[in-house]
């Protein structure tokens, strides 16, 4: 297949769909109305399921009833509405279902703004919804790392039953570059688990209510222990120009884009400065940036909030001796290559 | 001799009820039971149980069942039967979970016209969380959170939601009955037997309200909280017919 001109909304809806998403529930909102338009437009006619529901609420539990009959199913939306899906996403994690959940980040708290943010990460990466749990979250930060992770996205809720949290933000939507989508997936995991009719067998019941005190704790661990295991196996995080490097800048998404244009900008100027990407936010790669830490002692993270992922940085290299420096842009405005490139300059001659 | 009166194939045996003496719930789940197996829809079935007393109606429901989040039952039946069309999608709900912080999804998915259905337990009453008012409560029905009764005033009035979604044109049967007697419960059984015809034909949604006594959060004995059903909410909440399309429906779809 040759490669696609196409929007980052656009191109998350045509990836799930390659995926074998075969149902999708949302409600609109701004900055990620092309993604439910591309779906009614496309799901319908290839014998797939685009509903438009009454709210967020109601689209998240569509999202839970279609996972439990074992479907691979997508709801997406900005900042308020997936304060909204909150609820649903505590329920995924209990039942332990495996949905696709996208949040195109959006200036807040409240209706804030529709301009591209990094606000929702404490949301997005602490569970966001009540009770015991987290979300695996992947941030990528490009158009072709938008199709290649919503693809990965589906085949990680189906291998550890759990939510994924696709997350993007106005920027990352609206975009549009040249991607080479995947071929379609024929082949999709059975799902023994599923509620499909008892048929001629033992009858199942889903549930996320445990009243057992004790069963409840060993619930609770075992979401752990899923976690843990995604930590070793499937945190990913790409490194640039830090073969050589004595400062190391962290961002992510559309903020690390703007990051290696700094960078490239500070390397002219002679400063050795490489870039720590995160692609899993949850789980965080934390080795990583230990490893990194034996040889930079100087770190700069870049974040488009006032400073939520730098709490992560920060808990990773808590037991090393180096500097931690944060400058954020929040509120939706998007920094330029220039203002990095300042910052960064700012912080090395302090080193 | 003939057995007449056996044991449903999909009520699970030698399970003790939770539920309170003289609750409607057991009735309305031995009749969905019976129902599944006289219609042969049983194995293909698939329940959402709502939160609230009948959180746990699994224990009891022997055929797949899910649990909902309070009030999204019919979201999470829509996601189901949408993705599965051949699922036998029920959505089991109470008065607060359906008329309260359901009322969007109830609404919605009746005038969608979800191929699902739906039983709504009306007994007035939040019953799980001990007897708080409900939308349903009667005006002047005194309750936890409304001790001197419900008082319109501040409280507002009993809310009519079968007949609110009864107009719809979505909606192909709809019908309020009652488990207080025995000549309710035979009633219940057809209502419930016409909304699961109206899936199994494909027409669209059905809801059965059914009243039904919470004499522990009525603060009554079984026999006076049948009687309350008969004398009192019947005032307000008719039992009758709201609306039949099927026939409608039927010449449409051909």
């Amino acid at each position: 297949m040759d490669k696609v001109f196409i929007s980052g909304n656009h191109c998350i809806a045509e990836a799930a769909i390659r995926a074998g998403c075969r149902c999708y529930f949302g409600y609109p909102i701004t900055p990620q109305n092309e993604l439910g338009e591309y779906m009614a437009a496309n799901m319908r006619k290839n014998g797939g399921i685009f509903l438009q529901s009454e709210s967020e609420t109601a689209a998240i539990n569509m999202v839970i009833g279609a996972a439990s009959t074992g479907a691979r199913v997508m709801t997406s939306s900005s900042s308020p509405g997936v304060s909204l899906k909150q609820e649903g996403l505590s329920f995924l994690a209990g039942f332990e279902f495996p949905a696709v959940i996208v949040n195109m980040m959006r200036g807040g708290p409240g209706l804030g703004n529709i301009a591209p943010a990094q606000g929702d990460y404490f949301q997005s990466t602490r569970g966001g919804g009540h009770g015991d749990y987290r979300t695996p979250v992947l941030a990528p930060a490009s158009v072709q790392e938008l199709a290649d992770l919503t693809v990965k996205a589906f085949d990680l809720a189906d291998k550890y039953r759990t939510p994924i949290l696709l997350m993007g933000d106005g920027m990352m939507g609206q975009m549009k570059e040249p991607v080479l989508f995947p071929e379609p997936v024929t082949d999709l995991p059975a799902k023994p688990w599923a509620l499909k009719g008892r048929g001629d067998g033992p009858s199942r019941y889903q549930a996320s209510l445990i009243l057992d005190g004790l069963a409840m704790e060993r619930h609770n661990w075992k979401l752990v222990r899923k976690y843990k295991e995604m930590a070793e196996q499937e945190t990913l995080f790409e490194l640039y120009m830090m073969d050589d490097a004595d400062f190391a800048v962290v961002a992510y998404g559309t903020t690390a884009r703007i990051a290696k244009g700094a960078i490239k900008r500070a390397r002219k100027d002679g400063l050795k400065v490489g870039l720590i990407r995160p692609i899993t936010l949850f789980p965080f790669p934390d080795k990583i940036l230990q490893k990194v830490a034996q040889q930079i002692k100087n770190f700069l993270v870049f974040e488009m909030s006032t400073g939520q992922m730098v709490e992560d940085v920060r808990l990773a290299l808590e037991n090393e001796r180096v500097v931690i420096d944060f400058h954020g842009r929040p509120g939706g405005i998007i920094p330029t290559p220039i203002e990095f490139s300042r910052v960064i300059h700012r912080y090395y001659r302090r080193m | 001799m003939e057995l007449i009166n056996k044991w449903p194939e999909y009520h699970k045996k030698d399970v003790v009820s939770h539920y309170c003496p003289g609750c409607g719930h057991g009735i309305v789940h031995r009749i969905v039971a019976e129902l599944l197996e006289e219609m042969d829809l049983g194995k293909k079935a698939y329940l959402v149980c709502p939160a609230g007393c009948a959180v746990l109606a699994y224990n009891y429901f022997d055929f797949d069942v899910i649990e909902s989040a309070h009030g999204r039952g019919t979201a999470i039946a829509t996601g189901a039967k949408r993705a599965n069309p051949n699922l036998f999608v029920i959505s089991y709900q109470g008065d607060g979970d359906l008329s309260a912080i359901g009322t969007a999804e109830t609404i919605h998915s009746a005038n969608r016209g979800e191929n699902i259905c739906v039983i709504f337990i009306n007994n007035a009453v939040y019953g799980m969380t001990g007897g708080q008012m409900a939308p349903t409560s009667l005006v002047g029905q005194s309750t936890m959170t409304s001790p001197a009764g419900r008082n319109p005033e501040v409280d507002g009035y009993p809310l009519h939601i079968t007949d609110v979604v009864a107009q719809f044109p979505g909606v192909v049967y709809a019908e309020r009955v009652s488990v207080s007697s025995p000549a309710g419960v035979k009633k219940t059984k057809k209502a419930i037997r016409n909304a699961f015809e109206t899936q199994q034909e494909g027409l669209g949604y059905s809801i059965v309200e059914i009243l039904s006594p919470c004499p522990t959060n009525w603060k009554m004995d079984p026999v006076k909280a049948c009687k309350w059903i008969d004398e009192e909410m019947v005032k307000e909440y008719k039992p009758g017919l709201l609306t039949d399309k099927r026939e409608e429906k039927r010449k449409e779809k051909g």
